[in-house]
């Protein structure tokens, strides 16, 4: 498990940090990571933990580059528009950290496909932009006992938060259900102002991290929600809800369904 | 009591893009009554048809979320600070 040293500079300012040092980025070596969605969310993320060099990166998406992702999606570059993003993710990798593994998936995460997908994978990233895929990675997580980061963005908010299964609050411990048809604006119809993505995605590598290297203090039992046009940054308090659908003492969700795929924020 | 809430972006249109509001009320539920008063429309958005509040929208007060006090009756005291914090699912 030696480093080169080209490894050993590549990777020195982690290193030389005690809370890091070697141990601490062999340990990032051996860890995986499932990004679910290779957009907004999933770009930076994906670029800071390849950057960082974990050992081995699952990107699944189903969708092709559009234009109109640039404005966020920083992973895909104007000559990938066409380009499956879970390629186009991949190929960026690649050429910035060879040390990284880079398994693609070109389809959907879906109740059918969803733990076979999963199995392997020591973290779960969520950078889907939709509800009933959120809380199915949620609840995937929760069933397979897999710790998730979960983030959202819309407009000039966003939101982050990390679970650890059976210890801390789940997403459906703090948001139960999806919001029904009607209630909310789809995020075309909203729109985002892109750096948000790096912001909540940025947020969401450095929680995976700490979870990797033991350090620090997880965003767990906690909802952090940042208001860009305000510069606020603040955190409401979670609890394991004992009456939790998925996670609580008499769960009624038990297995894996798909909900219907639509909506963005309230 | 009169107490601060912090209203979320996409609800703000609701309030002339007001981020915090005054609301007076002794339990959330009051309080919502009078979130109402002020701004129409608001308690739709919070609250399902029977009243009580839809299960994607979180209440806090001082950071506590509500489900773990008393819910709609959790009390509310002079100066509280209300948080109304929704899911947001974009990525």
């Amino acid at each position: 498990m030696d480093f080169t040293e080209e490894q050993i500079e590549r990777y020195s300012r982690h290193i030389i940090l005690p809370e890091v040092g070697g141990v601490g980025q062999i340990k990032i070596r051996q860890a995986s990571c499932f990004i679910v969605g290779a957009g907004g969310l999933g770009a930076p993320a994906a670029m800071y933990l390849a950057a960082a060099g974990i050992g081995k990166l699952g990107i699944i998406d189903d969708d092709q580059v559009d234009l109109s992702n640039l404005q966020r999606q920083v992973i895909h570059h104007t000559k990938d528009v066409g380009v499956h993003k879970a390629e186009s993710a991949k190929n960026k990798v690649n050429a910035m950290n060879p040390d990284v593994e880079v398994v693609t998936y070109h389809e959907r995460l879906k109740a059918h496909n969803a733990r076979e997908l999963v199995a392997g994978y020591d973290y779960i990233l969520d950078g889907t932009d939709n509800f009933a895929t959120k809380f199915l990675i949620n609840d995937l997580a929760v069933l397979t006992g897999t710790p998730m980061v979960h983030g959202g963005i819309l407009r000039f908010s966003g939101q982050a938060m990390a679970i650890i299964p059976g210890k801390t609050a789940c997403y459906r411990c703090v948001f139960n259900e999806a919001p029904p048809e009607g209630i909310v604006p789809t995020c075309q119809e909203a729109g985002v102002l892109g750096v948000l993505a790096g912001v909540i995605g940025t947020i969401q590598a450095t929680e995976v991290l700490k979870m990797i290297l033991g350090i620090g203090t997880p965003l767990t039992n906690r909802l952090l929600t940042y208001q860009a046009l305000e510069s606020d940054i603040r955190e409401v308090r979670l609890k394991k809800n004992p009456k939790c659908p998925v996670c609580g003492d008499n769960p009624t969700i038990t297995d894996l369904v798909d909900g219907e795929e639509r909506a963005c924020a309230l | 009591m009169a107490v601060t809430v912090r209203i979320p972006a996409p609800l703000r249109k609701l309030t002339d893009g007001q981020g915090d509001v005054t609301a007076d009320g002794a339990t959330v539920a009051q309080m919502v009554e009078s979130l109402e008063k002020n701004h129409p429309g608001l308690k739709e958005r919070l609250c399902d048809d029977s009243g009580s509040i839809r299960p994607f929208v979180n209440i806090y007060v001082n950071d506590e979320d509500i489900r773990f006090l008393k819910g709609p009756d959790t009390a509310l005291n002079e100066g509280d600070s209300v948080s109304i914090v929704p899911a947001i699912a974009g990525g």
